[in-house]
């Protein structure tokens, strides 16, 4: 009976939406226009609520300032106070959540920032070229920038550290699970090593990798700091795909080590040929959580690491505590998302290019 | 000397109190060039016996002699088709059949072992679909290829587990055809695992009933005295396939109807009465 009447209530639904959206019914073009629109929607919907809740949380802040003067330093200085605020003098504005468009307006700023560091650079690199085509040829390091570094810099370090840390685990992880995968005894000798190791935080990976790399570059002037956040996040986020490949591997389909065995192929040729190609779908999965868990720690890793990307960038904004620097940690957090999601996105792509069965996911 | 011999084998599974003895008393021989149908129930042990044959088992007790020398593993000279085509998904249909001849033939040149998996492409009829992969082929066509995967090899005998069992009765009268047909070729010794008792009389010279299991043994043969090539229409009217047919069914009916009775235990089912919830 509930049956039935849920039914014919989403056939009732159904009749309403195809009357009121007579055109878009079997259209992809405007299925997807529609779809877009949603999206669009959605996203003027989320700023508008930011933009409110900004709002609210900046009158609450303008308030207790205001208040706050009063009850100190008597009326006089209230009034003054209320001026300040309203004439968006800098020097007293309430310290609280950005709204958008103070957010937009430190990503113009940023990127206005970028060009003028190139330019600089660019100067510094033309005036040096002289100077440093004698260092060389004297057999000295040449002279480089040693300015700060603008915010696409500071992305592009953090990328450059996330694919470095991404390719040492792929090159610890695969292999080592692939051996895994194939010994029983090996698995349970590692198995205590994995259980152990993988709910390690990335702040304890980081200090591990610290201690290790800090003896190994002893005499060496050089920054190991990119070296050090590149290895603690390669290791925090190797696990996914160690498990992943072991199990992969493990869990070959009966048949397929049938076909080998009556094909009468050598360890070598099964490996290559039949284990490794049937687990691959298991493998990607492993390394797009491992791509998206090294993309998140990341940013703790870096910030204690003191490396010059997106996490210290965060750091520092906050501890700066200048009037535009909660702007800059949201447009870093926009970053970060928007950057995650496209990282995501690539493994996706990747992980369906390589899978056989790719029918059977989408 | 036989060509194939089973002496004896019993197959049990799991160790102590769990062990369930799948397979037992199973004797068998076989000639060269014999084509030999075992029928059984589903479940009755015979793809257990299928790769005690192949070597991908070993029995527990007993031997499997091939052409006098025991069988401890796999080898080329015996070519298996799988229940369920076994085909690696990520190989093209060529691919697959390339890796099995380029195992069977390793010391031939590309160009030769490509020549031959065209030929045993072109023999199932399957030329168009190459460069497929076995998802984007239908059930019969996968099982051709698993075929010609089996005969590109070359081997002595081909072992077949129920290699038509998932297809519809058309398909399968079409490979059966084209089974006969290759077997016919060059004699090769044949042996086919199936469930189904006109397949068995159609295709074979002798069908062995397969007890069912557990402890599944082998009943008595059945010779097929019908003259090949054995025609499928004409066969119906043939007074020898419907004495050997009825005598085929009314034997594994009464093994069918024994299991029943065998089987009958009463269980206790526990007195339990719904707990209430609403205090």
């Amino acid at each position: 009976m509930v049956l039935k009447k849920e039914k014919s209530m989403s056939t009732n639904f159904k009749q309403i939406l195809a009357k009121l959206t007579p055109s878009i019914k079997k259209d992809g073009i405007m299925k997807s226009l529609k779809n877009t629109g949603i999206t669009l929607l959605s996203i003027l919907l989320f700023l508008g609520l930011w933009h409110m809740g900004s709002k609210a949380l900046y009158n609450k802040e303008a308030d207790y300032k205001i208040e706050k003067a009063l009850t100190e330093r008597g009326e006089e200085a209230a009034a003054a106070e209320r001026a300040c605020i309203e004439s968006g003098d800098s020097s007293c504005q309430p310290n609280t959540l950005p709204s958008p468009s103070q957010v937009w307006a430190s990503l113009k700023s940023l990127v206005a920032d970028h060009h003028v560091i190139s330019a600089d650079k660019a100067a510094f690199a033309e005036k040096m070229a002289a100077t440093n085509e004698k260092m060389i040829a004297a057999g000295k390091d040449p002279i480089v920038y040693t300015g700060r570094a603008s915010f696409i810099d500071i992305v592009l370090t953090s990328i450059k550290t996330v694919f470095a840390g991404f390719l040492l685990a792929l090159l610890i992880a695969v292999p080592i699970g692939i051996v895994i995968g194939l010994s029983p005894s090996l698995r349970s000798a590692f198995n205590w090593f994995i259980q152990i190791f993988k709910p390690v935080s990335p702040v304890v990976w980081y200090l591990l990798v610290f201690m290790i790399v800090k003896t190994l570059y002893i005499g060496d002037s050089s920054d190991n700091a990119f070296v050090i956040s590149f290895i603690s996040v390669g290791f925090c986020a190797m696990w996914a795909t160690l498990v992943n490949t072991a199990m992969g591997v493990a869990s070959v389909d009966k048949d397929y080590i049938n076909v080998a065995k009556v094909l009468k192929l050598g360890t070598f040729q099964k490996v290559f040929k039949v284990i490794l190609p049937s687990s691959l779908p298991l493998i990607f999965t492993g390394l797009r959580i491992t791509l998206s868990v090294a993309w998140m720690v990341l940013i703790a890793i870096e910030l204690l690491a003191q490396s010059q990307g997106l996490g210290l960038f965060v750091w520092e904004e906050f501890q700066n505590g200048a009037n535009d620097s909660n702007a800059k940690i949201i447009v870093a957090m926009f970053v970060i998302g928007i950057i995650g999601f496209l990282l995501d996105r690539l493994m996706l792509a990747v992980q369906n290019m390589v899978s056989f069965n790719k029918n059977e996911m989408a | 000397m036989a060509y194939l011999e089973l002496n004896n084998i019993y197959k049990t599974y799991g160790e102590g109190e769990n062990s369930t003895e799948v397979l037992s008393n199973i004797n068998l021989t076989m000639d060269e060039g014999e084509f030999v149908a075992i029928v059984g129930f589903t479940g009755s042990g015979k793809t257990t016996l299928v790769n005690l044959i192949n070597g991908l088992l070993q029995p527990t007790s007993g031997e499997v002699l091939f052409k006098g020398v025991p069988v401890t593993d796999t080898s080329h000279e015996r070519g298996v088709i799988f229940q369920n085509y076994s085909l690696l998904p990520w190989l093209t249909v060529g691919q697959n059949i390339y890796m099995a001849v380029k195992e069977a033939f390793p010391k031939e040149s590309k160009k030769v072992l490509m020549e031959r998996v065209r030929e045993y492409v072109a023999m199932v009829s399957l030329s168009p679909a190459i460069n497929k992969r076995p998802k984007e082929l239908s059930g019969g066509m996968r099982q051709r290829v698993a075929v010609a995967r089996a005969l590109a090899m070359n081997p002595e005998m081909i072992i077949m587990d129920e290699p038509l069992g998932a297809l519809d009765a058309l398909t399968r009268g079409n490979l059966q055809d084209e089974i006969l047909n290759i077997w016919s070729q060059d004699k090769r010794t044949a042996l086919l695992i199936t469930n189904d008792v006109d397949e068995g009389i159609y295709m074979a010279d002798r069908i062995i009933p397969l007890k069912p299991g557990p402890n599944a043994t082998l009943g008595p043969e059945f010779k097929i005295d019908i003259e090949r090539p054995r025609d499928k229409t004409a066969m119906n009217d043939n007074p020898v396939y419907k004495k050997t047919r009825n005598a085929i069914i009314e034997y594994l009916m009464d093994i069918g109807d024994e299991r029943k009775t065998v089987s009958e235990v009463e269980y206790k089912l526990p007195e339990l009465t719904p707990k209430s919830f609403v205090a």
